[in-house]
């Protein structure tokens, strides 16, 4: 039995990462999880999965303690400089320690780079809920899944290091592993299994769909305009909201435009996913892009774009295709290698309904949304499932490989990194922002090959951030940590934070927050022929006031008000009653009552109902009308009448009836 | 008394151009707009002066909703919005918008080129007209103004087809537009959520027919194909070019790559291959088996359909023809027809209803001498096979959908009044539920009932509830407090909660009566006995015997007194407030009857 009456509602904050989010909000006895974002960083700190054995990575040296102790020396490896473990790569998932995962209802997904962590949670911890998504979140996040299993899966590594992780030993180790942070609960990958059974659990959704969870909440996605399908979500009852916004952008991009006057006069506004280079101009990183890659071909080398199979590479391909022509680089091919890369181009083809209008218009010609269908009808675009296979046969080179995974741990790029890591010639241009390059990179150093580091980060940024504020304006921003403060290298950019008033409610990982909601007010139904027998009656100008007696039905959280039962007939004298029966139900109460007996008018109807020899005497405060004839006394004051009479009850009733024609009923 | 009205313009007791009106809380929907395939008058479109006689159709309607591209539900919309003028939102679903005015411009082309008419929709008025449209999700919640909102559902029929439930406030009607219940080779089944209409407007194409499965269907219509090629015949498939040619296409292409025939199939060009464009960047809205196997395989990527070019009619050897249009009224498929109809080993087969006067209609019913135009006669040898293939719920399936919705009344449009009148009754007897079928130009009114919503404050609401939840709460409890309401806002409060807000102090009304009784003892001594009778009457009752001697029953206060004068008569003051008034008088005059004797 869910009782929706709660008077505060919190939020438990399971991930500290900002882009990477997972949130649970306890809504009007509603356990919502709001993103389950998986944090990949921590495969940083591990050696990449060469696809092909990889004489330098198998011979780094294993690492020592200062004092020269080597027990690690299996476990850890030296690389330039930098530690590693030599492990199956492993993730930091979100808390799942602060509440019982168990309880929670539904989780909401806003994109498919955050719901990465799903299979842990709904395969291991009682989920037993449901998850809302749309579908082309659902489509490319599990393509997303389907490459990062594949990439693991296809590179068997014996081994599992733990001994590093005890945090005896973590505390000798140097930075950043020693400051690793929750290592004791980094997980392996998934299995495709649990990420089939994790994703039958989600339910499709379409935007601005309102869903109702129990009757009590109800909660609605909105067009986020940062990726196919993203969105933001409403989480609201008929007094309050909650609007999460996740990974949004108001730049022109693939998508549908954001959806942002939905977002109006929210109590509360959860903000996460905003730009992880604040600094960086989305359109200026594109033109550097694409110069520095025509640059090095040009000079006979080749570029590698290590990225993931959806999302900026199809906006990437876009620009070659308007781009390649004009710089006189037709002949150069390009090659996609995944194992979901045709996936990936099929389906970002079939959802013109989430896509920003002037692809939509295409669609209705009818001709592909995306110029890559053409791409790969005149063989300018390759795609493959992995270098092994056609692609070693088709492979001509100077080109362009984009390939997974940007953290460059593992997948494809790996062996690209090995193979043209030697030469100056060749370039890799980050464009993903979600891994620092030169972590990504460590283990491969030294590199002869230059590095460009292009981060396209359409998401908002702080000015829009107060921009969009402005136009909403939620009474409260709740945000993580990080967002309230410049960042630790722009120490002195007071402008990279968010800036609202009043000020925004932080959180970082594993806090509870109590959200600032003043719950005061529940929505009921009053049944027609109720609200037909209410005799409203005005107050004052413009508020009127009718007192309601009805019976209450609640279901499904839903309340209902319906009329009074009709008393009974009175019941003919046949039957012998006991003396009890007659016992009124003392919970039937009379209405409360106001106002004040004016004493002169209240005689003269007296006497208007043939009530004689009647004497008011003053008294401190207020007055007694004696009714000599029935020895009766009624006291008057101004917030109270009393009347003691004998037990006559006609009497005291007439009596009563009066007085109370100069009250008013509540 | 709030109601909801329903006029159908066209579609009542008649299948053939849908317009049905749907006033609603003050609003006013127009469902569909379509043509009569059967007329080439002025009763080809719907009588929209049934509403321009009172004024402006953008005055008049909120929206207009259009339910699938099909011409017998669109067909009427250029005319509607550029010549009689309708300026408001005009919503559809994606894939109707994007086929619409493609089907809108084919039908002006034969209707102004091939018959010549005059005064019909131009190609720029297709093109403004379609200006006016908002494209809408699946299931997405429109906000048409601050009051109404629709939202569409799932329809199976065609791409793109969708129901539309219309709602004000606590009203709602829903739509069905076409619809099918059982999916098909390409497309899905139409699905509703238990939505509790006040009203479903359904189809009812198939009201009385039951029909046998639709492997059976298949399985037939392969084996005839299957026979005829295997003789050396050629078979003439009349369609159109979206919807059942998707399906058949499918169909014979699984069915040819399974038993490894190389008999050629063609499909006529134009339209047909622009048809399945549409289908392959659709692919969200088809079956679910397409959508799943798209990327191994596009469905909608025939290999063994190849493209058809006017010479191939004269091959000599078997093949398979798609051709359009699917009535056999005019262009290729009826040139075809021409060449292959003197060849007994030949066969036509058509794949759905033929409306009359058409070739189509003529050969179905029997005629197999056929005067053509310049006096020829055409002997028909050929075997001519009907096969339903339209995508219409059968009497099965709009029952289903009735249970789907749960609405409280059904109201059936596009059907014949005859085959309307079984179901109607079928859906009274079994379901229970009232239903109407109103002709054109005939106005249904529902009275329907509002709830008020209000706020209740959430103190009220805890303390009822809260003893809503005692065990002995099965008599019905009442709830009382005071409704104030201010501007729009309604709110239901505790009566203490609403003086104060009003500012307002309480006045309180007490009671105290004097109850005379014989009574010799002392007064502490008639104290107890009047404890000990309340106690022993008033089981379900708070009866306390306090300290200073008085008697309490709730809060109500019994006091025992001697007056001087008279030793044998002792006094009782009953003494309560306004709020006890029931319980109160109650115990006077129980009291008044004396007290039992005690027991010495």
């Amino acid at each position: 039995l869910k009782l929706g009456l709660d008077i505060l509602f919190f939020q438990y904050c399971l991930s500290g990462h900002p882009t990477l989010p997972c949130n649970v909000l306890k809504f009007k006895s509603t356990t919502i999880m709001l993103d389950c974002g998986l944090d990949m960083t921590s495969t940083l700190n591990f050696l990449p999965l060469p696809l092909v054995q990889s004489p330098r990575l198998s011979n780094l040296p294993g690492w020592s303690l200062k004092d020269g102790n080597a027990f690690l020396d299996k476990e850890l490896k030296e690389c330039s400089g930098h530690v590693f473990v030599d492990s199956v790569p492993e993730f930091c998932l979100p808390e799942t320690e602060l509440i019982d995962l168990s309880t929670v209802d539904v989780i909401l997904i806003s994109n498919y780079h955050c719901m990465m962590a799903l299979p842990y949670i709904t395969e291991h911890t009682g989920f037993t809920g449901t998850v809302y998504a749309t579908e082309p979140t659902v489509q490319i996040g599990r393509l997303l899944m389907e490459e990062l299993v594949n990439f693991i899966e296809r590179v068997p590594k014996a081994q599992s290091a733990s001994l590093w992780k005890n945090k005896d030993i973590q505390r000798l180790l140097p930075s950043p592993l020693k400051d690793a942070v929750e290592v004791s609960t980094w997980r392996r990958c998934y299995t495709m299994q649990e990420v089939n059974s994790a994703l039958s659990k989600i339910q499709l959704v379409g935007y601005s769909q309102k869903i109702e969870l129990f009757g009590a909440v109800q909660v609605t996605p909105l067009s986020s305009g940062y990726a196919l399908g993203s969105s933001n979500w409403i989480i609201q009852s008929h007094y309050e909201k909650v609007s999460y916004v996740s990974g949004s952008s108001l730049l022109t991009t693939h998508p549908q435009p954001m959806d942002q006057a939905s977002l109006k006069n929210s109590d509360v506004l959860v903000l996460t996913g905003l730009t992880q280079i604040p600094t960086a101009n989305p359109d200026g990183m594109v033109g550097e892009f694409c110069s520095n890659l025509a640059l090095t071909v040009r000079n006979g080398g080749n570029v590698l774009v290590p990225c993931y199979p959806s999302g900026v590479i199809y906006d990437l391909l876009e620009c070659l295709y308007q781009y390649i022509d004009s710089a006189g680089l037709s002949s150069v091919p390009l090659y996609f290698i995944s194992p979901v890369a045709n996936s990936s181009l099929e389906f970002s083809q079939i959802f013109a309904e989430w896509l920003c209008h002037n692809k939509q218009s295409k669609v209705y010609l009818p001709e592909p949304p995306f110029p890559h269908a053409e791409l790969i009808q005149t063989n300018k675009l390759k795609h493959y499932p992995s270098i092994h296979g056609d692609f070693s046969n088709d492979f001509r080179q100077p080109c362009v490989v984009f390939t997974g995974h940007p953290s460059l741990r593992f997948g494809d790029v790996v062996h690209f990194m090995e193979l043209w890591g030697k030469s100056s010639l060749n370039t890799v241009i980050f464009t993903e922002p979600d891994f620092s390059y030169l972590e990504a990179l460590a283990p491969y150093q030294p590199l002869a090959m230059k590095c460009i580091y292009c981060p396209i980060d359409t998401r908002l940024n702080f000015i829009q951030v107060s921009k969009l504020l402005k136009e909403v304006q939620p009474l409260h921003v709740v945000c993580p940590e990080q967002y309230t403060q410049p960042p630790p290298a722009q120490s002195h950019r007071m402008d990279l934070m968010i800036d609202c008033q009043p000020p925004a409610m932080s959180y970082r990982r594993a806090e509870v927050l109590a959200l600032p909601f003043k719950r005061r007010y529940e929505k009921i139904e009053i049944m027609p022929e109720l609200a037909d027998s209410l005799v409203p009656m005005e107050i004052k100008p413009g508020i009127s006031l009718a007192t309601v007696s009805a019976v209450l039905h609640t279901k499904d959280n839903k309340h209902l008000l319906q009329p009074p039962p009709r008393s009974a007939q009175p019941t003919s004298g046949k039957k012998r009653k006991r003396v009890g029966d007659d016992v009124p139900d003392c919970k039937v109460l009379k209405p409360l009552l106001s106002g004040s007996i004016p004493v002169e008018q209240f005689v003269q109807t007296l006497e208007k109902h043939g009530f004689s020899d009647i004497k008011v005497e003053d008294t401190a405060k207020g007055h007694i009308v004696l009714l000599q004839e029935a020895e009766t006394l009624i006291q008057i004051e101004e917030d109270s009448t009393h009347i003691i009479c004998d037990n006559d009850e006609m009497l005291r009733v007439r009596l009563r009836d009066l007085v109370l024609k100069f009250l008013q009923k509540f | 008394m709030p109601e909801i009205r329903v006029t159908p313009l066209g579609a009542g007791q008649d299948v053939g151009r849908s317009c049905i009106l749907v006033s609603i809380a003050g609003k006013n929907v127009m469902l569909d707009c379509g043509m009569h395939m059967g007329f080439n008058d002025d009763r080809r479109f719907p009588d929209f002066s049934y509403i321009t006689q009172n004024g402006r159709l953008t005055d008049f309607l909120d929206c207009v909703i259009i339910s699938h591209f099909h011409l017998d539900h669109c067909g009427a919309l250029p005319y509607f919005s550029e010549m009689v003028g309708y300026d408001g939102p005009i919503y559809m679903t994606h894939p109707t918008q994007a086929i619409c005015p493609i089907l809108l411009e084919d039908y002006r082309k034969i209707a102004v080129d091939k018959k010549g008419e005059a005064n019909f929709f131009t190609s720029q008025m297709i093109k403004d007209c379609m200006k006016k449209v908002v494209a809408v999700h699946l299931h997405q919640t429109v906000q048409v103004d601050d009051e109404l909102e629709i939202k569409a559902y799932y329809a199976g029929h065609v791409l793109g087809a969708a129901m539309f439930q219309i709602k004000v406030g606590s009203e709602s009607v829903v739509y069905t537009g076409d619809y099918n219940m059982t999916p098909d080779r390409h497309l899905g089944a139409a699905w509703i959520d238990k939505c509790r209409p006040n009203l479903l407007i359904t189809e009812s194409t198939y009201a009385t027919t039951i029909r046998d499965s639709k492997r059976c269907r298949e399985r037939d219509f392969l084996k005839k194909v299957h026979e005829t090629v295997e003789r050396g015949g050629k078979v003439l498939i009349p369609v159109f070019a979206l919807g059942r040619a998707q399906e058949l296409c499918i169909l014979l292409e699984t069915f040819w790559e399974r038993m490894n025939l190389k008999v050629p199939i063609y499909f006529s060009t134009g339209l047909t291959e622009k048809a399945n464009h549409y289908y392959k960047l659709f692919i969200p809205w088809t079956n679910q088996k397409i959508r799943k196997t798209f990327v191994q395989r596009n469905m909608f990527e025939f290999k063994h359909i190849k493209a058809f070019d006017r010479a191939f009619a004269d091959n000599p050897g078997p093949m398979v023809v798609f051709a359009t249009p699917g009535m056999l009224h005019a262009g290729q498929s009826l040139q075809i027809f021409r060449k292959w109809a003197g060849n007994e080993k030949n066969m036509v087969i058509m794949p759905g209803y033929c409306v009359q006067g058409t070739v189509g209609h003529k050969i179905l019913s029997g005629q197999r001498k056929l005067e053509m135009e310049g006096r020829q006669v055409l002997e028909v040898k050929m075997q001519v096979e009907y096969m339903s293939f339209s995508a219409h719920a059968d009497a099965k399936g709009i029952m289903q959908l009735v249970g789907q919705a749960e609405p409280e009344s059904v109201l059936l449009v596009h059907g014949e009044a005859k085959k309307m009148e079984f179901l109607k009754q079928k859906i009274e007897q079994e379901l229970r539920v009232s239903c109407y079928m109103p002709a054109n130009g005939e106005t249904v009114t529902l009275p329907t009932s509002l709830s008020i919503p209000v706020g209740i404050s959430l103190g009220l609401l805890k303390r009822e509830m809260a003893q809503g939840l005692l065990p002995e709460a099965k008599k019905p409890r009442l709830l009382h407090g005071t409704l104030i309401m201010k501007d729009s806002n309604f709110r239901l409060v505790s009566s203490e909660q609403a003086l104060k807000e009003l500012g307002l102090a309480e006045h309180q009304l007490r009671f105290t009566c004097r109850v005379h009784l014989h009574d010799t003892r002392k007064e502490q001594e008639t104290a107890l006995r009047v404890y000990s009778h309340l106690k022993s009457i008033l089981k379900d009752h708070y009866v306390q015997h306090l300290p200073d001697g008085s008697v309490t029953v709730e809060s109500i206060l019994i006091q025992a007194t001697a007056p001087s004068e008279d030793p044998g008569t002792k006094v009782l003051l009953v003494s309560w407030t306004y709020q006890d008034e029931e319980l109160g008088s109650f115990l006077t005059s129980l009291l008044k009857k004396g007290l039992p004797q005690a027991p010495s």
